[in-house]
């Protein structure tokens, strides 16, 4: 075993052996540039490049010709949101979103507020979900688009994907989702699932970094975007610029393999994960699991220790890479606001570790954090004063803290 | 986050961890802090004279937080109350070598002593009264 472990497969993934060896040679022999129509380099770069795209499309039960390449989710996003928002923009000026979605939908709905767009903001329930019927009530004459994620990056919880589809379709409004998460860990099929626009990263799903992909639907309805990048007319003019071949290798290989795997990649994650809660919840108390129990990112671990603060439980197992949704870990000082748009307390937001599982996770690996995990919280609840004032029996909301 | 070595070594062996018993006349007893904010410091001192004979201090916080509560139990012990009541958070910030971010925890160590000595003089005063 060797230290440190890597448990923090929502924030990056390594990239797959079988993914590399696809990639490497595009580096240096076949290096053309895939827009080349007039020598086999470019040729043979294309070739590669239109392989990806089936690769992309088989996973997700599309048409090679309905996937857009990207630098990652981020522009993706950037591209869906805003190219609808522009190409649509004269029907109608209203979106709908959710609080709990990523920073990336966040902040590009914001943007379409300044430039005249009503973006409606619907709450997550206690587990981080919305349902089908939210973005039904929440739908009007003006709404042209409805942004929500597959499975949440932070608590992993899956929302209703089919059924909030089917409530768009039926109103003739278009369905984005950030399948960031989902792509390659979960089932996902645009036709049965209603989605008229998905996103997601090479890198998450044992692909490179710098790469990523938009599914852009074709036919009933089709969808069409205004580009956000002006240049060659690339990607039949959705995106300019010259193609990430490599990367593109990458992220259609990495799809092929976990198309290939997903069922054996989901039962072992899964698998990792219980074997890790069991310990947990087996040796401590105060602990809660954030995030839809059941219905949950299969590598996706979300846990508040409470009485004790994020960081410090960090720094309590230095051989495990995990992230936290405490304030503290981030430069802006305030906590998750996925758990805050959950309902979760600050307080228990500062207590929070999200643990990720993936592919290369053992169980030794597995049985050794658990240990440190619960050492360390033992260890920090002997140093609580919020610990001890509960086992004396007082109630911590009768107190009056002096906040700063 | 890098740390540095001395609140490291706080994190790992924080000195003076524990409680007094809050009721004694000698005790004096800070609680600041909030659970909402991520830290919440207790910081009690015992008092003979006017000399810090003991402290101790539980802390829920990150690691800065410890180490800065842990590290003012130690500077306080074996002085005159106003010389504890005399350090200031700066000092924390440069034993420890704290980054900007982590100032807030140096503030509230400092605010602990001081809640202590009040909590501590404030029953000295009643008893005076009585």
């Amino acid at each position: 075993m060797n230290l440190p472990i890597y448990f923090d497969y929502q924030a990056t993934t390594p990239v797959d052996q079988r993914v590399l060896d696809a990639m490497l040679p595009y580096f240096t022999s076949a290096y053309g540039n895939a827009a080349s129509r007039s020598h086999a380099f470019g040729w043979k770069a294309e070739e590669a490049v239109d392989r990806s795209r089936e690769q992309i499309a088989s996973i997700l039960n599309a048409s090679s010709k309905e996937v857009v390449f990207t630098s990652g989710s981020t522009e993706a996003i950037n591209l869906a949101m805003k190219g609808v928002g522009e190409m649509y923009g004269s029907k109608g000026k209203h979106i709908i979103t959710c609080l709990a979605e990523h920073k990336a939908v966040l902040d590009t709905a914001k943007h379409m507020e300044k430039e005249g767009f009503e973006v409606t903001y619907l709450v997550p329930d206690d587990n981080g979900a919305v349902t089908a019927q939210q973005v039904a009530d929440a739908i009007r004459e003006d709404t042209i688009l409805v942004t929500i994620m597959w499975a949440n990056n932070e608590v992993g919880t899956v929302n209703p994907i089919r059924e909030i589809g089917a409530a768009c379709r039926e109103r003739g409004v278009l369905f984005f989702t950030d399948g960031t998460q989902a792509v390659g860990k979960l089932p996902v099929d645009v036709e049965a699932d209603n989605i008229d626009l998905l996103c997601f990263s090479g890198h998450k799903v044992y692909g490179p970094k710098g790469v990523g992909a938009l599914y852009v639907r074709r036919r009933k309805p089709r969808v069409r975007l205004v580009a956000q990048m002006d240049g060659g007319g690339h990607e039949r003019g959705m995106r300019s610029g010259t193609l990430n071949v490599p990367g593109i290798v990458g992220i259609g290989a990495a799809c092929a393999v976990a198309e290939q795997d997903l069922e054996k990649d989901m039962a072992h994650s899964i698998a990792m994960r219980e074997r890790f809660e069991e310990k947990i919840f087996s040796a401590l108390d105060h602990v809660a699991i954030n995030g839809d129990e059941h219905s949950r990112l299969p590598g996706c671990s979300n846990l508040s220790f409470a009485y004790v603060e994020g960081e410090s439980l960090i720094m309590g197992f230095k051989d495990l890479a995990v992230s936290s949704g405490s304030a503290c870990t981030s430069a802006s000082l305030e906590p998750s606001h996925v758990l805050q748009s959950m309902g979760v307390g600050d307080e228990l937001a500062h207590s929070s570790i999200r643990f990720g599982f993936g592919r290369l996770t053992t169980p030794e690996e597995i049985d050794f954090a658990a240990e440190q995990v619960i050492t360390a919280v033992r260890k920090l609840r002997e140093l609580s004063p919020l610990y001890e004032m509960v086992q004396e029996g007082i109630d911590l909301s009768t107190i009056a803290w002096t906040g700063h | 986050m890098a740390y540095s070595d001395k609140v490291l070594d706080h994190y790992d062996n924080p000195r003076n961890v524990g409680s007094l018993d809050k009721h004694s006349s000698e005790v004096g007893t800070g609680i600041v802090g909030a659970p909402e904010c991520g830290d919440v410091m207790k910081l009690q001192i015992q008092v003979e004279g006017d000399t810090i004979v003991d402290a101790k201090f539980k802390t829920f916080g990150c690691g800065s937080a410890i180490a800065s509560s842990s590290l003012a139990t130690e500077w306080i012990k074996g002085k005159k109350v106003d010389e504890a009541m005399a350090i200031s958070n700066t000092e924390i910030v440069e034993e420890l070598s704290l980054p900007p971010v982590k100032i807030h925890c140096s503030v509230l160590a400092e605010d602990a002593i001081k809640a202590a000595v009040a909590d501590f003089k404030q029953k000295q005063d009643a008893e005076e009264g009585a």
